[in-house]
């Protein structure tokens, strides 16, 4: 069998791809009424992305926080909980981060590891809560996690206040240097490109979500929990347990998101009046993906580079960010109404079928 | 015999699925006034056949003529204009809604802008004294049992002006009365001049009602058969391929030392209300099978979920193997040796979104084998898998397919081989056949009492009493949440046990206990 073949006739796998064009399309149609030329716009996106290696780089920046909570939120998925409290645990995890960075002095060696990882457990520890309400207490995870992401930003901007930022100001010192993670040589490779340990933890996350769920025994558990829970739970899987420890790796992975903002990417926070939805974006980079990590890579890239590309549609084609913004909600559109794509393809593909077949008969058996 | 055009007649038809053909160039012909049974195992293409004559699916091939006229049924409205009629199995009724609403639905009588409520309701009673159905137009249908639930059904087929009555698997959901009361039904309605066909199973409700057979197996019609002129040991022959024991006796039980042993147990109701189990003792010793008959909803559900640990006790003691378990969690008890066949088994059964083999280690107590240093160990689950799905005949393509592509007898035998595999000291098996067919529930019989032979003790809880009698050593009868006394299933017959699963107490000289 032609295993290569087979994987891209999966509905799964070319729905996202035929969305895309789709979404890509209506966007264009959208600029043309408009008035604006969307194939100067398509063009200037593309070299916004990929024309030079300073903006190749700082796509990278923009894409590393949505791959960081897609990868939340598919894992939650997989396990059954639909966690919309990346954003939460996003925050969370960027200002723990930034709280050792500017109170903790510490060598580089230890600086930085500590940092990274009392955000990473503050953001597991913020998505645990979530876990816990809905075990112990009944409550539904959507309606605690999105109190939680509210309850976060204020706690983060009340942190940043009273403690991180000085009198009169919005935005707290730079982090020691001690606690950064950012890659200097790949910075100054990359012309200037804030350029961090992100991306390399992304893919690193990106093989632990896959093993983790499909080669162990943990992983089997959560799964059983998240495709069905009530068998799970005759079988003998704590399912309890089994909501907390999933909402505490999701909230793990959002965390990360926040502490390579700060250590990474601004070296400093900023008081918020609203947070910038990472959270959110993650969802649909989960939902493009199909909750599978390799998707979710593919759809964070594909995000990122729509966000950072539309300056360039903005600059070089003067189309509004905004038409951007409608591209990636048709994109989000035609995905979830994966059956509209169905029906609209169905036809082409049943044609090829019965062709396949007609041939078949004609030749024999030459599959 | 009759030279009259048949009502509905079938030629050659054809149905195609992705990898399976479904009916292959299947004739069959209704005469009128005839009950006409559709015998087929599960997965024979029974239903498919029923669901092109009512429109849901086009026919690849071959032709269907009503009253001698042939006709393209491109959807279910255009079968109830031509007179065709089913009753679901699965009955789509809105349950706040009176009888007489549900009727209507769709068709409803207007007096103006508002429902003509009273022609309704009239046309309804009429129609229900007409055939014999008494039912009560005005009645919510959320109030009425599952036997009238279906009643009404029939009427909606009726009031449509059907005169093609299409049965799927009507008895599956009826207590033994009310099976008999729709047996008399459908004998009515025949008489009336309606033609039915009976899709089922279930060889004695063939026999008592159907006036010819056509059995279908794997999609291809085997035979017509006029029922007076068979057995149903014949139509099971026919219908499975091969001889087919349906009474085979078991053999003597040796039953050893007590292995299961319930003593005055009592689980609280919703809002800590009346018990809905109550004081319930009882033991079960190795190498003998324990039925529990009783009337579904009379604390079965309760008393199992008690015993697998997935509801607490209020108060009493379970004990297996002489340890108190009655408040140990699950796994602790699969670990102590309880297997169970969940009466359920889509919901508690399987993940039916996971592979065969991973469905196969679900809640294994052998975590070391299946599970190295916290990993999945691939190759022993695959070996693990290739080995059940071959000594328990469980058909998949592939030990990686999704579970949910398996029929549900197959999904079935792999719920038991894993629960068998364990080789459990005690094994609870709820409702095990289920909506199976012939083949399948011999299977399952035949590992019941192989588990028995075994030394396994086993508790048997099931709705039927005839597979309490075929496979109990004694029936402990269940209602309203106690148990009513414990029976012989050697001595007692149908009618005492019923009347005890109806809440009479044990008869004659004081209760065995």
């Amino acid at each position: 069998m032609n295993r290569a073949a087979d994987i891209f006739n999966k509905p799964s796998t070319y729905i996202p791809f035929i969305a895309i064009l789709l979404g890509l399309l209506c966007g264009g149609i959208v600029m043309w009424i408009g008035g604006y030329d969307p194939f100067a716009a398509y063009g200037a996106l593309w070299n916004t992305v990929f024309g030079t290696k300073y903006d190749f780089g700082e796509t990278i920046v923009a894409i590393t926080p949505i791959l960081f909570t897609g990868l939340a939120v598919g894992f939650a998925f997989r396990a059954g909980i639909f966690n919309i409290g990346a954003d939460g645990q996003y925050i969370i995890g960027m200002t723990a981060a930034t709280f050792i960075g500017l109170k903790v002095h510490l060598p580089a060696f230890i600086h930085a590891p500590l940092a990274l990882i009392v955000g990473m457990l503050c953001g597991a520890l913020w998505g645990a809560l979530v876990g816990w309400l809905k075990a112990y207490r009944g409550v539904n995870e959507v309606i605690s996690a999105i109190m939680l992401n509210w309850i976060a930003l204020y706690l983060s901007n009340y942190m940043l206040r009273d403690f991180l930022v000085k009198k009169g100001e919005q935005k707290t010192p730079n982090i020691d240097e001690t606690a950064s993670l950012s890659i200097g040589w790949l910075k100054n490779f990359m012309n200037g490109a804030r350029m961090d340990w992100g991306i390399w933890i992304g893919l690193l996350c990106v093989l632990i979500f896959y093993v983790l769920l499909w080669r162990t025994k943990q992983g089997y558990e959560l799964r059983a929990v998240g495709h069905n829970a009530d068998a799970a739970k005759a079988a003998g899987i704590n399912i309890k347990a089994s909501f907390i420890k999933t909402m505490m790796i999701s909230g793990a992975f959002a965390g990360l998101g926040g502490v390579f903002s700060v250590l990474g990417v601004f070296h400093y926070q900023v008081v918020q009046a609203a947070s910038a939805g990472y959270g959110f974006d993650g969802i649909a980079v989960a939902l493009l993906g199909g909750n599978h990590p390799v998707g979710i890579l593919l759809g964070a890239f594909l995000f990122g580079g729509l966000t950072y590309g539309s300056s360039g549609m903005n600059f070089e084609a003067d189309v509004p960010t905004e038409i951007v913004r409608i591209v990636i909600g048709s994109i989000i559109f035609f995905v979830a109404s994966h059956g509209l794509i169905r029906t609209v393809i169905q036809p082409f593909f049943k044609k090829r079928k019965s062709r396949e077949r007609k041939g078949a008969g004609m030749n024999g058996n030459v599959g | 015999m009759e030279q009259a055009v048949p009502v509905v007649e079938l030629r050659g038809i054809t149905k195609r699925f992705p990898g399976i053909v479904a009916n292959d160039a299947i004739s069959l012909e209704l005469r009128k006034g005839e009950i006409h049974a559709l015998l087929g195992e599960n997965g024979a293409g029974k239903s498919t056949l029923m669901s092109i004559l009512f429109g849901l699916y086009q026919p690849d091939e071959g032709e269907i003529r009503v009253n001698g006229q042939p006709q393209a049924i491109d959807g279910p409205g255009k079968a109830i204009e031509l007179g065709i009629g089913m009753v679901h199995q699965h009955f789509k009724l809105v349950q706040p809604f009176t009888v007489a609403e549900n009727i209507v639905l769709g068709i409803e009588p207007s007096k103006g802008l508002s429902i003509n409520y009273r022609q309704a309701n009239a046309k309804v009673k009429e129609l229900s004294e007409r055939y014999g159905l008494m039912v009560d137009p005005t009645v919510k249908v959320e109030n009425i049992t599952v036997g009238m639930q279906q009643r009404v059904e029939i009427l909606k087929t009726l009031y449509r002006g059907a005169e093609i009555l299409i049965f799927d698997e009507p008895t599956a959901v009826l207590t033994v009365q009310e099976i008999h009361e729709l047996m008399q039904i459908l004998k009515r309605l025949a008489a009336e001049g309606k033609s039915i066909i009976l899709i089922t199973h279930k060889l004695k409700e063939i026999m008592e009602v159907s006036d010819r057979v056509t059995i279908i197996r794997r999609g291809k019609v085997v035979g017509t058969v006029n029922t007076a002129e068979t057995s149903e040991s014949e139509l099971a022959e026919k219908m499975v391929g091969r001889r087919v024991s349906l009474d085979k006796p078991k053999p003597p039980a040796n039953p050893g030392e007590v292995v299961l042993e319930l003593s005055g147990v009592t689980v609280a109701g919703a809002d800590k209300g009346k018990p809905v189990v109550e004081d319930v003792s009882f033991s079960i010793r190795a190498g003998e099978i324990v039925g529990i008959a009783g009337v579904d909803g009379n604390g079965q559900h309760e008393l199992v979920e008690a015993l697998t640990g997935l509801r607490s006790l209020q108060s009493g003691s379970i004990r297996l193997d002489g340890k108190d378990i009655g408040h140990a969690p699950v796994k602790t008890r699969i670990k102590a040796g309880m297997s169970s066949i969940p009466e359920d088994r889509q919901k508690h059964g399987l993940v039916l979104d996971f592979s065969v083999g991973e469905n196969l280690i679900l809640g294994s107590p052998e975590e070391d084998r299946f599970f190295k240093g916290g990993f999945l160990n691939k190759s022993e689950i695959d070996r693990h898998a290739t080995r059940l799905i071959e000594a328990y005949d469980v058909r998949t393509p592939d030990i990686h397919n999704k579970t949910r592509s398996l029929s549900g007898g197959n999904q079935q035998k792999a719920i038991i081989a894993r629960e068998m595999e364990r080789d459990p000291r005690l094994l609870i098996a709820v409702q095990p056949t289920r909506g199976l067919d012939i083949g399948a529930i011999s299977f399952v019989h035949d590992r019941l009492l192989q588990a028995r032979s075994e030394g396994k003790a086993v508790l048997l809880i099931s709705y039927e009493l005839d597979e309490l009698h075929r496979l109990s050593d004694r029936i402990q009868v269940i209602f309203d949440g106690r148990i009513m006394g414990e029976v012989d299933p050697e001595k007692a017959g149908d009618d005492e046990i019923g009347l005890m699963m109806a809440g009479k107490k044990q008869a004659g000289k004081g209760a065995s206990s």
